[in-house]
């Protein structure tokens, strides 16, 4: 065999290789949803484990997500005021930065940032449950490990999400306002009039549907990933990083996807 | 016909079990039959597969092929959820113990039981003072397993193995990583449950005199089935070249 053939042949099994993976992991993913879903319509349900992540997910991620959102607002006001000035449109930088908040920035980034603290924290968390046998143990001592671990996770990261997003929309949208009023000069009167005429409810409903999808993502990759942890604690690691890894492209993706899809709708 | 009359039935059967990672091969044709009331050690060198054993007959691994019988029924082919049943009559002593971090030492002996239906939280704290007593660890309830030393962990994990009353306990590795102290209180504390709670064991070890001291009986797994099974007594004087190396030392890894 050639070298030239030889390397063929290697890229076309790494494909071969990344395809696998790839349905591996979805196939993993839509078994461990399953799970959740069954577990839900079978109990028991885990209210009080499902309120504790909620505080985790939702309370304990405020400070980081409000603090992308207020800086994130403030940035885009610059940036907008900045660039609008040349068509003598800078006081309106306020419709562009909340349209621009409310239906992508918002979802995305806090999406982003919270969802790396969290997928990390989950996978972390079970993946030394699972390398420390404590996940065998749940099943050994009768229960459901799905049932317990991953669905109050999963439901607290899908219920968390779009209130969190909610608020860093109206914190982004209030941050942008003051660099506008100090760059521009308008009134906040005037500013919120811009936002509340150009913001409607379909719009609002569209990054909040998207959150809602975003929130599913981080919950149930962390899970998925932490409980396919091996490997002592040098794979608590490895999967940690691939956890946050793939909730971030997925998020991505299901952006592009979500978007097309609400857009004609909403 | 007298042979099967002698034979008791086994409460616990493993019948041609062949069992893969991957290409690393575990078991081919492991046959094993333990026995009410006994208490079992399973000797043999690291990687061997002496804990997936007692994984596969908790239904935490599946067998390839083959069948595991527990209490007259085949496990092997049970679901999850109906293999929940079966687990409540098996306790399993983990070889970290694998307590929960988040839980106190009385929440996690009350596990099992809140698991098995049990909702009087009354009952359910007697019996956590009832088995903490037992493994000699009175009024750390309120403790988290971090507390702990690895010795204490291992009893906590044992009162948490116990706390529904199983008719078969697993023990694996019990004495792994403890000091001397820590291991003569863990075998004393295996023959105690022995003696009061009249329980079928299963040990996985590979440290001898732990085995010596607990065990009724051997089995030896070697190359991918059982080698060789026989009393303590048939250990000290089998000539059976593999056992007799692996007890005097000179095999094991």
């Amino acid at each position: 065999m050639s070298a030239a053939q030889g390397q063929t042949l290697g890229g076309v099994s790494a494909i071969g290789r990344g395809v696998l993976d790839f349905v591996g992991t979805f196939g993993g993913v839509a078994a461990l949803t399953w799970g959740v879903i069954s577990s839900q319509l079978r109990g028991p349900r885990e209210w009080s484990a499902t309120i504790q992540q909620l505080r985790v997910v939702g309370v304990q991620s405020m400070s980081i997500a409000f603090l992308t959102a207020a800086a994130t607002g403030m940035i885009f006001a610059v940036q907008f005021g900045w660039g609008l000035r040349r068509f003598g449109a800078s006081l309106y930088s306020g419709k562009l930065v909340s349209m621009a908040f409310v239906m992508e920035l918002g979802p995305v980034l806090t999406s982003l940032v919270v969802g790396a603290r969290i997928g990390a924290g989950i996978t972390a968390e079970l993946g030394s449950m699972r390398v420390t046998e404590q996940i065998d143990a749940i099943r050994a001592l009768g229960a459901n490990p799905v049932g317990k671990l991953v669905a109050p996770r999963v439901i607290a990261c899908t219920l968390a999400m779009p209130i969190l997003v909610m608020m860093a929309d109206l914190i982004g949208t209030t941050a942008a306002m003051f660099i506008t009023m100090a760059q521009v000069g308008v009134s906040a009167r005037f500013y919120w009039d811009q936002v509340l005429s150009t913001v409607g409810m379909g719009d609002l409903c569209h990054g909040l549907i998207k959150t809602v999808f975003f929130g599913y993502i981080i919950g149930i990759l962390g899970c998925f990933y932490g409980m396919g942890t091996w490997g002592g604690t040098r794979g608590v690691g490895r999967s940690t990083t691939e956890s946050v890894v793939a909730i971030a492209i997925t998020i991505l993706i299901a952006d592009f996807f979500l978007t097309k899809l609400l857009l004609p709708i909403l | 016909m007298s042979a099967d009359v002698e034979t008791p039935e086994p409460i616990i059967a493993f019948r041609d079990v062949w069992k893969s990672f991957g290409p690393k091969v575990i078991y081919e044709g492991l046959d094993l039959d333990v026995y009410a009331g006994e208490t079992l050690t399973i000797i043999g060198g690291s990687g061997t597969g002496k804990s997936v054993m007692l994984k596969c007959l908790m239904g935490l691994l599946r067998p390839d092929k083959g069948q595991i019988y527990a209490f007259g029924q085949e496990v092997s082919g049970l679901k999850e959820r109906q293999f929940a049943a079966v687990r409540r009559r098996v306790g399993m002593l983990f070889q970290g113990a694998a307590l929960f971090d988040s839980l106190t030492v009385a929440e996690n002996i009350g596990f099992p039981l809140r698991e098995a239906g049990e909702r009087d939280r009354g009952k359910i704290l007697q019996r956590v003072t009832e088995t903490l007593e037992l493994v000699g660890l009175p009024g750390i309830e309120a403790q988290y397993p971090a507390d702990l030393s690895g010795g204490m962990q291992k009893r906590v994990g044992l009162a948490r193995a116990i706390a529904v009353e199983p008719e078969v306990i697993l023990y694996d590795e019990p004495t792994t990583g403890l000091d001397p102290t820590n291991v003569h209180r863990i075998n004393r504390l295996i023959r105690e449950l022995q003696r009061l709670l009249k329980v079928t064991s299963i040990v996985v070890t590979h440290d001898m005199d732990s085995a010596f001291d607990i065990s009724n009986r051997f089995a030896m797994l070697y190359d991918h089935h059982i080698e060789w099974t026989g009393t303590v007594d048939e250990a000290h004087s089998t000539e059976h070249p593999i056992v007799k190396a692996f007890i005097e030392g000179n095999i094991g890894e």
